[in-house]
């Protein structure tokens, strides 16, 4: 059996959601799976962009395992964080989940088309979105493989 | 709707195993199976003898195939505007740093390392289905 590579001890995550509600269901979701997840928020588009190149307050901030990022957002949408996202050299290859509430081709479409990791749709009841973030946290936090982040990441 | 998945596999055991685990984890998944890169590209390509093949859901790659290896395969894969919307799941027995960089790099959806256990394979394949044909919004399912 391997040994668990040093970043899936405490794997940092960066949730990228405006909802206030939506955000409190994922802390208390993402706890609940797994205690040892460093959950870090982005309320909009352009503060996960200033969080991930570590910019003004988010200087320290760590290099996340896996980005969970909504569609609709204020200031910056998520599709335009993710073609962001997915252009950077630093940061394309970062694991980036869309979970989002729109169930649209279009925005399913769209979203593969700018490289986004997978599209999940954010159930509405408490135990499915539960069930969903277990599957998140057991599928990218467990079984995958990510890739390993360099000592400045 | 069956959901169509490619495995690209040059391991005849590991490609019976893969289809055993997926045949016992969901009956409804159609595997079609090549053995090298080439075989790859013709069968998304639907060219020749793949003309009426399926478009693919999902496609399982390994790395190290004869032929044409998987991480070109890939890069076609994510360079063909058309072809880079169906997630692309590296299942590999290399579990290098260096690929793992490489694979997300150039775009692949996941990496996973193929457990040399059966048991552990099974599950990983479970998994898989749990995940990207049971949770996941897949882009294919869409367009046809």
């Amino acid at each position: 059996m391997s040994t668990v590579p040093e970043q899936r001890r405490s794997p940092e995550v960066l949730l990228v959601e405006d909802n206030p509600g939506d955000v409190r269901l994922a802390r208390e979701a993402f706890h609940d799976v797994n205690s040892a997840i460093r959950l870090h928020l982005a309320s909009d588009g352009i503060e996960a962009m200033a969080f991930l190149r570590k910019q003004g307050a988010h200087i320290d901030a760590p290099r996340p395992d896996l980005i969970v990022l909504d569609l609709n957002l204020p200031k910056m949408n998520g599709r335009e964080v993710l073609a962001q996202i997915k252009s950077d050299d630093a940061l394309k290859m970062i694991p980036t989940v869309v979970l989002s509430s729109s169930e649209t081709d279009g925005d399913v479409l769209i979203s593969y088309r700018l490289q986004a990791n997978c599209y999940l749709r954010k159930p509405a009841q408490w135990d499915a979105f539960v069930g969903m973030v277990r599957s998140i946290n057991a599928f990218w936090l467990t079984n995958t493989r990510l890739p390993q982040k360099t000592p400045s990441g | 709707m069956p959901v169509q998945v490619l495995l690209v596999e040059d391991s005849p055991g590991d490609a019976r195993l893969t289809l055993e685990a997926f045949r016992s984890a969901d009956e409804s998944i159609r595997l079609h199976t090549t053995v090298d890169g080439v075989e790859a590209m013709a069968f998304l390509r639907q060219e020749g003898k793949y003309a009426h093949s399926p478009r693919p859901d999902l496609i399982l790659l390994d790395l190290n195939l004869p032929k044409m290896d998987g991480r070109e395969v890939l890069a076609k894969i994510k360079d063909d505007d058309s072809l880079k919307l169906i997630p692309t799941v590296i299942l590999t027995t290399s579990s290098a740093e260096a690929d793992i960089l490489k694979s997300y790099e150039l775009q692949a959806n996941c990496y996973l390392s193929k457990p040399v256990e059966l048991e552990a394979f099974d599950e990983l394949v479970r998994s898989i289905n749990d995940f990207w044909v049971r949770k996941v919004k897949l882009p294919q399912q869409i367009q046809s």
